[in-house]
């Protein structure tokens, strides 16, 4: 039992260590990368632009349902004015990080690890390799550095979306003063709730792009052995502990600066 | 008087766990020469180009490139070895989210100083060597596979090595496409002048085509020598891959016969 035990920590400690360094790697190999520009703005579009509508979607819906499920709580009390707070304060310092970045897991973080699986399985990555050409700054350094952008924009566009759903909710359809939506909501987020959320965000972006890159570029590695079912496993792995990892993340930035 | 030697390989070890690849491995390969490298499946033909194209570490032994010990050597002149050397993958391992064009500047793009302006030049030049030209905006998945072979070519020989190394290029081809597929190599290493090693395990197109042979068994090199060596060689090994299709005729004819026989799984 203890052995086992030890074991698991042992192994547990080497893929911290060897995830780090795989992101170390990837920071560093920026310094020499060619047409490094280029490929970031390609992965840009892949996470902004290709995940603009879920994020436009889940976004309006979050604050849809928050707006329904606020108003009848604080109707209970007689507060109803305070649905701007309610919903702004979820939002902007919770749901809006938390949930942007898990809906970008799912779709830009999934596919990097599916392409970076099946780029290892074809020879593609050692390709690079044997031309001299880093596929580290190739392949990874250009998604994180667009993650570090990305993320924060795209979490910007969900908790304003967000904002507009509570309004929608609370106003147009139960009849409360937008006025006084809004007027709440201008009260209530402060600068450092807004500071909170892109410390978030950008934590967020970091830890789940790296993670999910780190899988697919191992897929070789995988128990799964190769093949499809290596790249399926890969990418089961990426996305599930990405989905963890934010929200233990988050837990953790909101203890330290609440 | 004896080629200049443009690679030396002497006495490469290599292990995946408790299975030992390469054992003692050696390989001379004269400069401008066309070297095939053969053996049975799982013997280290493929790790052995993987460690001379710097991809996987060898556990001991030296390799030399152009008279410089390379296991020595730092990563950064490493760097500048595989500068001068080239990989064709046996599943040509294009990108194919590039199109042909881009697939053939990316080496150049990457790791040379060239202006844009000549890297397109030299990578239609390359593309219109291999007889790609009109194909330069189709995706690899759009060509055929012996387009794709052409195409990889292109990319291995649009930084100009000196060394190329083929990893079973012939592999699950038709005997027209295995022909078409050696005329190329033969044809363009005459053409570029370069180096070449081929990992095979089609004996008589491999004895036509190369200039020299070389018989991986079980992690070492057990002959090294002209393709007229080869044909004459008395080493069992040697002889039993020369012979193998002979072989299979006597052991068809048993079965045929109603003789018990025994097979061995390679």
């Amino acid at each position: 039992m203890v052995h086992r035990a030890g074991k698991l920590t042992l192994s547990l400690v080497q893929a911290l260590g060897d995830f780090a360094i795989f992101t170390g790697l990837a920071f560093q190999s920026a310094l020499g990368s060619r047409k490094l520009g280029r490929r970031v703005v390609r992965a840009m579009f892949e996470q902004g632009v290709r995940c603009l509508p879920v994020i436009l979607i889940v976004g309006m819906f979050t604050g849809l349902v928050l707006g329904l499920q606020g108003y009848y709580v604080l109707n209970r009390f007689g507060s109803e004015s305070l649905l701007g707070t309610l919903v702004s304060l979820s939002i902007v310092r919770e749901l809006g990080p938390v949930l942007a970045a898990l809906m970008l897991v799912g779709q830009a973080g999934s596919a990097l690890a599916a392409e970076l699986g099946i780029q290892r399985n074809t020879e593609q990555i050692a390709a690079l390799d044997t031309m001299g050409v880093s596929s580290h700054a190739y392949l990874v350094t250009p998604r994180l550095i667009a993650a570090l952008l990305v993320f924060p924009m795209q979490t910007a566009l969900f908790c304003c979306v967000g904002l507009w759903g509570g309004s929608v909710s609370g106003s147009l359809l139960l009849g409360l003063e937008p006025g006084i939506y809004w007027s709440a909501v201008e009260r209530s987020v402060a600068m450092p709730d807004v500071r909170e959320c892109m410390m978030k965000a950008v934590t967020f972006g970091l830890l789940t792009i790296s993670l999910c890159a780190y899988h697919g570029f191992n897929a070789h590695r995988s128990k799964a052995g190769s093949g499809a079912r290596a790249v399926s496993a890969s990418t089961t792995r990426a996305v599930v502990q990405s989905s963890i990892i934010v929200l233990a993340a988050d837990y953790v930035i909101t203890s330290f600066l609440i | 008087m004896a080629a200049e030697l443009l690679l030396k390989v002497e006495n490469l070890y290599k292990r995946f766990g408790d299975n030992v690849v390469l054992a003692g491995a050696s390989l001379d390969v004269p400069r401008g020469s066309l070297v095939a490298l053969l053996g049975r499946s799982g013997s280290g033909k493929s790790v052995l180009l993987k460690c001379l194209a710097d991809v996987v570490e060898p556990d001991a032994g030296v390799i030399s490139f152009d008279g410089r010990e390379l296991t020595k050597d730092a990563p950064s002149t490493r760097a500048v070895f595989r500068q001068r050397c080239s990989f064709l993958f046996q599943s040509n391992a294009l990108f194919d989210s590039l199109t042909a064009l881009e697939n053939v500047a990316l080496p150049l793009e990457q790791t040379t100083d060239l202006k844009a302006k000549e890297v397109l030049e030299r990578s239609l030049e390359a593309l219109k060597q291999l007889e790609l030209e009109v194909h330069c905006d189709r995706y690899p998945s759009q060509m055929s596979g012996g387009m794709q072979k052409r195409l990889a070519l292109a990319r291995a020989i649009v930084t100009r090595p000196e060394l190329v190394l083929f990893d079973e290029p012939t592999a699950g081809l038709d005997p027209l496409r295995r022909n078409a597929v050696f005329t190329m190599i033969a044809k363009y290493q005459r053409q570029f002048g370069f180096t070449a090693v081929v990992v095979t395990h089609d004996v008589p197109e491999a004895l036509l085509a190369s200039d020299r042979v070389a018989l991986l068994d079980s992690g070492t090199m057990c002959f090294q020598g002209t393709p007229q060596e080869f044909a004459t060689s008395t080493n069992t090994v040697v002889g039993g891959f020369r012979d193998s299709e002979s072989a299979l005729g006597r052991t068809l004819a048993s079965i045929r016969r109603g003789e018990t026989i025994h097979t061995e799984d390679s």
